[in-house]
């Protein structure tokens, strides 16, 4: 078969375009996660501060990242956080856990283990009694994503 | 179906202190992306809810998503007002409760 300039340009365009509209893989991405955020939140700003995130920033196993989250406040029965959301942006499924305290809890301050497909960033948001919300991100690299046997299906 | 549970609540404690609680419940948290030897899908399996209550009141209360790691733990303080009852309890998807409890003395 002989191939003339103009076949094989275009045929060399269309495998550009095929590329360029290959869907992309389907990792949940910063969309959903915002979507997620505004499900549970609405449109309400978010100023960043008062939360800290502890976490490894590299994470050797998705499969068991340790997380630390502290939030500055006073933690009396008028002055307390009412939940902590946390979302890992790239997580086939972002949201990971919402927290609640009561104003009995002494500290605003827990730990907990959880699941990264990948390296990502972590969000935490943390939302007061007098309805503020506050935020803080941290990104953790990761060596081996917790969900390998999905993405060996795909 | 009850799981296995590890907690940890300190036997006594000072009135006024803030003592350090942990709770770990054994429990797979499949979160459904992973597939057995045979290639078929292993469905979602987690604890949904986790809640520790002390004194007649809620300390801690988690709504669990299938990104929390296997066996979920929690780390969390509560403030020792009065001699009493720990109690700790998770709920499955199918609804079904674990519990567990440990009494602390405030001295």
């Amino acid at each position: 078969m002989s191939l003339s300039r103009r076949k094989a340009v275009s045929s060399l365009g269309a495998t550009l375009v095929a590329i360029a509209l290959r869907p992309m893989r389907s990792f949940a991405g910063e969309v959903e996660t915002l979507a997620a955020i505004r499900a549970l939140f609405g449109e309400k700003p978010m100023q960043t501060g008062r939360v800290a995130l502890q976490l490894p920033s590299l994470a050797e196993s998705g499969n068991l990242v340790p997380l630390t989250i502290t939030v500055d406040s006073p933690m009396t029965e008028t002055d307390y956080v009412r939940r902590v959301c946390i979302f890992a942006n790239r997580n086939p499924r972002p949201w990971i856990a919402a927290v609640t305290l009561g104003p009995k809890a002494a500290k605003a301050e827990f730990s907990t283990n959880m699941r990264l497909s990948g390296t990502q960033d972590v969000i935490a948001i943390a939302e007061m009694s007098d309805a503020s919300l506050w935020t803080a991100q941290a990104n953790v690299l990761v060596t081996v994503g917790a969900c390998d046997s999905m993405l060996m299906r795909r | 179906m009850a799981f296995n549970t590890r907690i940890r609540v300190p036997a006594t404690a000072k009135a006024g202190e803030i003592v350090e609680i942990r709770a770990m419940i054994m429990h797979p948290m499949e979160n459904g992306f992973r597939v057995d030897t045979q290639g078929t899908a292993i469905p979602v399996d987690i604890i949904t809810d986790f809640v520790c209550s002390y004194d007649a009141a809620e300390i801690f209360r988690v709504r669990l998503e299938p990104g929390l790691a296997a066996n979920p733990y929690f780390s969390f303080f509560l403030k020792a007002t009065r001699s009493g009852v720990v109690e700790f309890a998770w709920t499955a998807q199918d609804e079904s409760v674990t519990t567990a409890s440990a009494p602390i003395e405030v001295t």
